[in-house]
């Protein structure tokens, strides 16, 4: 069995940055396993642009942004296997993995960081009604056909969900020569930035039909139709608001979930709201020295966020490799509270004395605020109060925490974040 | 008098503007809560552009098609210009990120560019 | 021309087809779909019933009991998944008490074993989840569960190795009575025949009145289904039943050998033989009715939902036998649940029949056993790494929910009878069918097919016909 310090599970934005960040930490032994067959994970897929502003301070394709990575992993000579799927990981960190080459085989890591992303919900966890022919795809599955293999799945297409995976693709579509008849949205405001509603759909005049669902599908071989609705506030169907439309496929862009298998085999705590691992200040999951990042913790919005987590996870894990990450048994543990508005915040807790100088708090929030605060209250003290223009569930907010105000009080034991009114 | 309602893309508050025109020149912005908000508004309405992004079929790579962007913004209505001159060019692997895959695109003055690297199988 | 045709590969068909391959006889299949199991078949509860329901002295209680007996020795012989988990059907209060009573009764009728009558404690011991509502319930521990369409492909898979002839994409459009025998005419031409077997599922009728004046009629009983999470697949473990109704041993919640749970059925008539669209209201029912039986029900953990149609006919039993004003054709049709469980007992009755009718003689080296597909999970791990050294595409995962490799994929497509669309290698290997429904891996699969079948990705369909999944290529309509 081979022994490696650190072993980081998936070579997408994730893995690729923690393992930049842990070599940078002076760790020799790290290894990155990837079951794709090239590094930059979903990326790849991702050839529209607009990724980077934080990172490089320009915009960026997803390939041009996953290849900045790839390279300093290559000019580090940062070990990878490609085309290599982790079967099991052990509390103990012993990591069983495939490939065509080496068959199966085990390897002893130090420290663990699980980067392995996320995937899309399928059409059966909105139990859409209808006939289930050939021409219904996930809108990542029709990104990766139409993107990377050169393959158009249909030629009049409906959308729904307005995330920004499913505006994207309507733009995409129309420019590889489909015809994208709408994008239907259950909620009454879309999850996608402003800037894909306006340049995926309004340049194509392509319709954004909010509170409203697909009701039925229609078509035996293939898609031939499918039944929209309109839908109350409590996303029930209201009869009498059916509209058909003639079409030969179905996109879905109804979420993404983190793909957390290997997690809950080695036995590592989940938040059943981001269905990620539950983490600390240091990104640590409930297991000692097994660290998460990524859309595999929490779903980003984000790349460039994706990238600065996963080098903090990178970081801490190199310093948990060296002896030089406190043990938590040992020091202080705070508890973050999500308050009114805040749907979760990773991390949950944080251990003032393992912390860096500033710590980044994420989280989303539950519903459209405009000209609203984030607070955050140590126990009963608000120590931030922060105005923002406008806040929706679509984007991660966050807010940062310092270690010499959470050291000044050694007696308080929780911090609450929550959005407040004028 | 020529009404165009636009929305501003800068910030999740997208703000419905209005921009008020005669003969090309900008009478008033209306509906912006910020600046940002009247140089979209402005730039919208006299130029708009974007990056076209989108892919190119290969002759013998690894990867059937190389994903491709506009180097600059190109004048929106030359999209869909662009789009069909792209059809026709076939680039062969090997193909670096940066390559020009067709230069001046739809009399832009605008190289499109390989966005991925393709190797030869 | 043929001894025996057989229309339909469903299970009744291939089941019919297995046991006629013992004798020597030239027997040819005729499936109108790509593949077996596409009809009834494939979309049901994969139960294997006890053999309490039917009416005493009916075809259906005798088959299903004799069919449930046979069913363990089966799956080893054929290798298939076949889990004797047993049954309950609950009782939520004193008043329905008799009718539970009832069906006890008429389980020791049947001769159903080890039928026991639990009350409120015994059952909750057994299943925690229950609803708190429980009364009581018949125990039926000989249920069981099993996968269907291994079921039938392990049937169609040993008649073909012994001699069996399967023609699929093969629609029977009429028949014309001969001298001696029939001649069938098909989508793909005409077929002569000595004896038919009409096993066509839904089309029973159809085919039936073909040849018959005595017309028969098939209502297509649509039932509505959830699949859940692996994660939910232990909520229950054994298959949970409320009291029956005139429509059916109604909503049941069960384990599936897959380690799932399934909700289901509904069951609604319907003019329309392949509608198998799932509706807002029925997949509802599903929920509300499976959460009377079960507490807790993780509804969330919803992957599919899928919709199988039943062959109902009016009398309400199978029909097995020769059609009187048609000699040489036999029906096998109203099969309807028990059918699954009843399948092995189905045939044993036609080969029975037909040996009679036509002195069918053994033939001297009947294949019995059938070797599933390589399971790689099953194996050590040092004999999985010796299987990727000499096959290394054992070591490419493809389907990353079900962890199914390329050459699990390439040994369904290559067998006989091999997966010909990416529902074939779904239904086979399980690629697809879990927790992201083939998000990951259908692209790849089709990739496998189209190297395979040395065609394009466009051609490649969803379940064969003009299920393409593909409508063409990037900016070919500029």
């Amino acid at each position: 069995m081979k022994n490696y310090d650190i072993v980081i599970i998936g070579g997408g934005p994730a893995g690729l940055a923690a393992a930049i960040s842990a070599r940078e930490s002076k760790i020799e032994s790290i290894l990155i396993l990837e079951r794709d067959r090239e590094l930059g994970g979903i990326l790849n897929q991702c050839i529209h642009n607009g990724f980077g502003l934080h990172t490089f301070q320009e915009e960026l394709t997803g390939p041009e942004y996953a290849d900045r990575f790839i390279c300093q992993v290559e000019e580090k000579n940062i070990a990878y296997k490609l085309n290599t799927i982790v079967l099991d990981i052990t509390s103990e960190k012993v990591i069983t993995a495939m490939n065509r080459e080496e068959g199966l085989f085990q390897t002893q890591a130090k420290a663990v960081i699980l980067a392995m992303g996320c995937r899309e919900r399928p059409r059966g966890a909105l139990n859409i009604p209808g006939y289930r022919p050939a021409g219904i795809y996930s809108a990542g599955t029709a990104q990766r056909l139409v993107n990377m293999e050169g393959c158009l799945p249909g030629r009049e297409v409906v959308i729904l969900g307005s995330g920004d995976i499913g505006l994207i693709m309507a733009r995409r579509l129309t420019l590889e020569g489909a015809k994208v008849q709408a994008v239907a949205e259950l909620m009454p405001y879309s999850g996608g930035l402003k800037r894909n509603i306006v340049q995926c759909l309004n340049d194509y005049d392509i319709p954004l039909k909010l509170s409203h669902t697909v009701i039925d599908i229609q078509g035996k071989k293939r898609v031939e139709g499918v039944t929209l609705a309109a839908v109350d506030a409590q996303g029930k169907p209201i009869p009498g608001t059916e509209e058909h439309y003639a079409c030969d496929t179905l996109l879905l862009s109804v979420g993404l979930i983190p793909e957390n298998e290997l997690s809950r085999g080695m036995g590592v705590e989940l938040n059943s709201v981001t269905s990620g691992p539950k983490v600390d200040e240091s990104l640590e999951t409930s297991l000692e020295g097994v660290f998460a990042c990524g859309n595999v913790l929490h779903v980003h919005d984000l790349v460039d966020f994706v990238s600065a987590e996963s080098a903090a996870a990178g970081r801490n894990a190199a310093a948990y490799v060296k002896g030089e990450l406190p043990g938590r048994a040992s020091v202080k543990k705070l508890f973050l509270r999500h308050g009114e508005g805040v749907r979760y915040t990773v991390p949950e807790t944080i251990c003032p004395e393992r912390m860096d100088e500033e710590l980044t708090v994420r989280f989303r929030v539950s519903r459209v605020y405009q000209s609203c605060y984030i607070s955050a209250y140590f126990d009963h003290e608000r120590i931030r109060h922060k105005k923002r223009q406008i806040m929706a569930p679509g984007e991660m907010e966050d807010i940062k925490l310092t270690k010499e105000e959470l050291l000044k009080y050694p007696d308080r034991k929780q911090i609450t974040i929550m959005i407040e009114e004028g | 008098m020529e009404t165009k309602r636009l929305t501003c893309i800068n910030c999740p508050l997208g703000c419905a503007l209005t921009v008020e025109m005669e003969e090309g020149n900008i009478l008033y912005i209306k509906g912006n809560s910020c600046k940002r908000g009247a140089v979209y508004a402005q730039k919208e309405v006299t130029n708009p552009v974007r990056t076209v992004t989108t892919t190119v079929a290969v002759k013998d790579g690894a990867l059937p098609v190389v994903s491709v962007k506009t180097r600059e913004p190109i004048p929106k209505e030359k999209i869909f210009d662009c789009i069909q001159e792209l059809k026709r060019v076939r680039p062969a692997a090997p193909i670096h990120i940066g390559d020009v895959i067709l230069a001046d695109a739809a009399g832009t003055g605008v190289d499109v560019v390989a966005t991925k690297q393709v190797l030869a199988p | 021309m043929y001894d025996i045709i057989i229309i339909g590969a469903g299970v009744s068909g291939a089941a019919a087809a297995r046991e006629l391959s013992r004798y020597q006889a030239k027997i040819c299949v005729l499936e109108k779909e790509e593949d077996v199991c596409c009809g009834t078949s494939k979309a049901n509860s994969a139960i294997v019933h006890a053999g309490y329901d039917a009416a005493a002295g009916s075809l259906k209680a005798k088959l299903n009991v004799r069919g449930n007996e046979l069913m363990g020795r089966l799956s080893e012989e054929l290798d298939f998944p076949f889990q004797r988990i047993g049954s309950l059907v609950l009782c939520f209060q004193e008043a329905d008490l008799p009718k539970l009573q009832a069906l006890y009764q008429r389980g020791i009728e049947n001769g159903v074993p080890k039928l026991r009558i639990l009350d409120r404690e015994e059952t909750l011991r057994l299943e925690p989840n229950l609803s708190e509502d429980t009364f009581a319930s018949l125990y039926a521990p000989t249920a069981g569960i099993v996968c269907p369409f291994e079921l039938n492909l392990a049937l169609a898979e040993n008649a073909y190795a012994n001699g069996t002839k399967f023609q699929f994409h093969t629609e029977v459009q009429s028949i014309e009575r001969l001298e001696k025998g029939y001649l069938l005419h098909t989508s793909r031409g005409e077929l002569r025949t000595r004896y038919v077997v009409n096993a066509a599922g839904l089309y029973g009728d159809e085919i039936h009145n073909m040849v018959s004046q005595k017309k028969l009629k098939l209502t297509a009983r649509r039932g509505e289904y959830c699949l859940l999470d692996k994660t939910a697949g232990t909520h229950v473990r054994r298959t949970i039943f409320p009291l029956p109704d005139k429509m059916g041993k109604g909503i049941l919640v069960t384990p599936t050998v897959h380690g799932n749970l399934l909700l289901g059925p509904t069951a609604v008539n319907t003019e329309d033989k392949e509608g198998v669209n799932t509706t807002l209201e029925g997949l509802a029912l599903v929920s509300e009715r499976a959460a009377r039986s079960v507490k807790n029900l993780p509804v969330r953990q919803v992957i599919t939902s899928f919709a199988g149609l039943r062959a109902h006919e009016e009398g309400d039993d199978f029909i097995i036998e020769e059609v009187s004003d048609a000699k040489g054709f036999f029906d096998c049709i109203g099969i309807e649940s028990p059918g699954i469980a009843s399948c092995p007992a189905i045939g044993e009755r036609v080969a029975a029949l037909l040996q009679k009718e036509m002195d069918l003689k053994k033939k001297d080296h009947f294949i019995s056993a059938r070797k599933g597909r390589l399971n790689p999970n099953a194996l050590s791990f040092a004999e999985r790494n010796a299987l990727i050294r000499k096959q290394p595409a054992y070591g490419n995962i493809i389907c990353r929910c079900e962890m199914i490799s390329e050459g699990e994929i390439l040994e369904a497509v290559r067998r006989p009878l091999g997966a010909k669309s990416l529902d074939g290698v779904k239904r086979r290997t399980r690629s697809g069918m879990g927790r992201c429904q083939g998000g990951f891996c259908s692209p790849k699969v089709m990739e496998i097919l189209a190297r395979e079948q040395q065609t394009g990705l466009q051609e490649i369909t969803k379940s064969g016909g003009s299920s393409k999944l593909l409508a063409g290529t990037n900016k070919d309509a500029f």
